[in-house]
């Protein structure tokens, strides 16, 4: 099989969910209304309610969603083989991420722009909008945790990305500087910036960096998780404006340009699908692939996630109810691009079918590293850079985008924090430095507790974070559809998903449950006990909710 | 193509950049100002709220520059009517 019939595969059935699948929905199920007067209008603050481009609100939901979950899962998955890993992310993202992006964005269009976390207090129950806050919590813990683990290993694996990846942060600083303070405009800066970026991504294979093998008893894997969470704990304290926001930009022309790069590349090259189709026998210690590939790619197929950004800012920034449909289905499929990409990168970049097996050898051990040396050697075929260039920029543009989320991650993480102090009256929680620190604190012990000393096995709870995720798109999904059923739409575009989504997260937590019982993992015991009550509890309230409004409309009709 | 159509597309770009660059922070900014204008509106009224100020023969000046604001301030604060008896904005 050839990279590029793959890669075009793949592009063209996102084009049909676009151009078919999503028109049809936007027709006939969400039938939306150009002279709709949208939040942005009715409520327009200047501040969060600002009517805006359309393109601008897709490059933003497009780039705040595809970060390196997209790239670890995929890579992680086609440990499986790639025919169930591709079809998972193509159908995923055109049947599900898709209707749920969309999905999220109309319904808060139709709820005054405001967050899915809030109206599902008005449309399910008070207990659901709790729920919601206790998952989003558990999944900031996990995805900043893992991340913390995945951006050690790839800074250990690729010495010549320590040196750019911190750069970035320098560079950041001073574009933030540039406009806010000097207001420099916005290209030149960017231009300069992005020269400097590279620059420094240049000098990184001359000046690799390495961490001294132990400090205080801590081999480099420990020291480098440290070092993330002291930068996230700092970062996540600045102003948005100093640090968080050119970074999201640069973060934002790096998936640009990452995206063109590898795409140019496996066209031109258009290597052979080396990784087997279907993996009959997978290294010792991987789990079965049913219901666990629906968990370990979560961002790429369905993310819940996105319903927070696409409720939280993009929503009160749409100008007409027809935009979200590019807006929403349009920056999922942006992520479903990322996604493909990343496993034509882990299935097709490596010389043989040996060296392919020498990195799967054991499940999580794919990730970022795979990507980087599969993406490398096509980037480097395809457009004549050196494979070291080639890996430095892949793993850099990871690296930064794991990093960015932990900030935000840690930063929302406070703020939650921050609002149980306020609800429970014990002021010291609403304090911004011991906030953090326990935000900070429950996600070191969570990489540590996992991982052990060192924390090189936290990639263990890559599963338990995609079902965290898997479970708020759950959620999203039922708000969705009580939001079509109040308006008497057709719901089963947004039900089915959603009822298929809940069984496999609810499977994949019995088997992992069992499965750390077996080993004796039992702080994961707890925080998989804690995930499949709060899944239990959405299941619940999705079934109560429903036999509720069925009652509510069989009387109506009476 | 001419020079000002040249201009043009950049300062299209431009504009397009910059909405890019601001729109996701925007509302996180504006109310992280919004918040240190609300700590000066208390240096400068905190005398008629009954908090001693030594400033205050300094902010005093300040007080019809801010005057305009106050109305704002204190509806956002959960006052439906001006807490202070010799300012009377609505």
């Amino acid at each position: 099989m050839s990279a590029s019939l793959l890669a075009t595969t793949g592009l063209v059935a996102f084009l049909l969910g676009y151009f078919v699948y999503s028109k049809l929905i936007a027709e006939k199920v969400f039938q939306l209304d150009a002279d709709f007067v949208t939040p942005a209008h009715s409520l327009e603050d200047g501040i969060d309610y600002v009517p805006t481009n359309k393109f601008v609100l897709w490059g933003h939901h497009f780039t705040s969603v595809a970060g390196a979950a997209p790239i670890i899962g995929p890579a992680v998955a086609v440990i499986w083989g790639w025919v169930p890993a591709f079809i998972w992310v193509v159908l995923g993202t055109v049947f599900f991420a898709g209707i749920h992006d969309f999905g999220a964005i109309w319904s808060s269009v139709r709820h005054n722009g405001r967050s899915i976390g809030s109206f599902t207090g008005d449309l399910v129950s008070k207990r659901a909008q709790s729920l919601f806050m206790i998952i989003i919590f558990l999944l900031l813990l996990m995805v900043n945790a893992v991340f913390a683990v995945a951006i050690a290993k790839s800074l250990i694996n690729t010495p010549s990305s320590v040196l750019p990846a911190w750069s970035a942060i320098l560079v950041a600083l001073i574009l933030g500087q540039m406009i806010y303070r000097f207001k420099a405009g916005l290209i030149w800066p960017s231009v300069i910036g992005l020269i400097a970026l590279y620059t420094f991504l240049y000098l990184g294979s001359s000046f690799p960096l390495e961490l001294p093998d132990v400090v205080f008893g801590l081999v480099p894997n420990a020291q480098w998780i440290i070092i993330m969470f002291a930068y996230a704990a700092i970062a996540s304290m600045l102003p948005v404006w100093v640090l968080l926001q050119p970074r999201d930009y640069i973060n934002g022309l790096q998936l640009f340009i990452g995206l063109g790069l590898l795409y140019i590349s496996v066209f031109i090259v258009n290597p052979n699908v080396i990784a087997p189709m279907y993996n009959p026998n997978p290294p010792a210690g991987t789990p079965p692939i049913f219901p666990l590939l629906f968990v370990t790619i979560a961002c790429g197929a369905i993310s819940g996630f996105h319903s927070l950004v696409g409720s939280g800012t993009t929503s009160k920034q749409i100008d007409k109810e027809t935009d979200s449909r590019l807006v929403g289905y349009g920056g999922s499929i942006g992520e479903g691009l990322l996604a493909l990409v990343t496993i034509i990168a882990v299935t097709s970049g490596f010389s043989s079918s040996e060296g392919w097996h020498e990195i799967y050898t054991k499940f999580g051990a794919g990730g970022i590293t795979a990507f980087v040396e599969g993406g490398a050697s096509i980037v480097s075929n395809g457009l004549g850079f050196s494979h070291e260039f080639a890996a430095t920029l892949l793993a850099v543009m990871a690296i930064l985008f794991a990093g960015t989320t932990m900030d935000t991650g840690v930063r929302l993480q406070r703020y939650i924090v921050q609002e149980w102090g306020n609800i429970y009256h014990i002021p010291a929680l609403t304090n911004n430095v011991v906030a953090t620190l326990i935000a900070v604190g429950a996600c070191l012990a969570l990489a540590f507790g996992a991982g052990g000393a060192s924390g090189a096995g936290g990639m263990i709870i890559w599963p338990l974070f995609g079902t965290t995720n898997q479970l708020l798109a759950g959620l999203a999904l039922l708000v969705i559809s009580l939001t079509l059923l109040k308006f008497g739409r057709a719901i089963w575009y947004a039900l089915i998903p959603m009822v298929f989504l809940l069984v496999t997260t609810i499977l994949a937590l019995l088997y992992q449950l069992w499965q750390f019982i077996d080993t004796g993992k039992w702080l994961l015991v707890g925080m998989d006990l804690l995930i499949l009550i709060a899944a239990a509890m959405v299941a619940l309230e999705a079934l109560s909710t429903l036999l509720r409004e069925r009652r509510r409309l069989t009387a109506s009709e009476l | 193509m001419r020079s000002d159509q040249l201009k043009r597309l950049f300062s299209r770009l431009e504009g397009f950049a910059d909405e890019f660059y601001t729109a996701p922070y925007r509302g996180a900014i504006a109310r992280s100002q919004r918040d240190e204008d609300d700590l000066l509106m208390l240096f400068v009224f905190s005398e008629m709220l009954g908090i001693p100020n030594p400033a205050t023969f300094y902010t005093m000046e300040l007080q019809p520059v801010l005057l305009e604001r106050f109305h704002e301030w204190h509806i956002r604060m959960g006052m439906e009517h001006s807490p202070l008896d010799h300012i009377k904005c609505c």
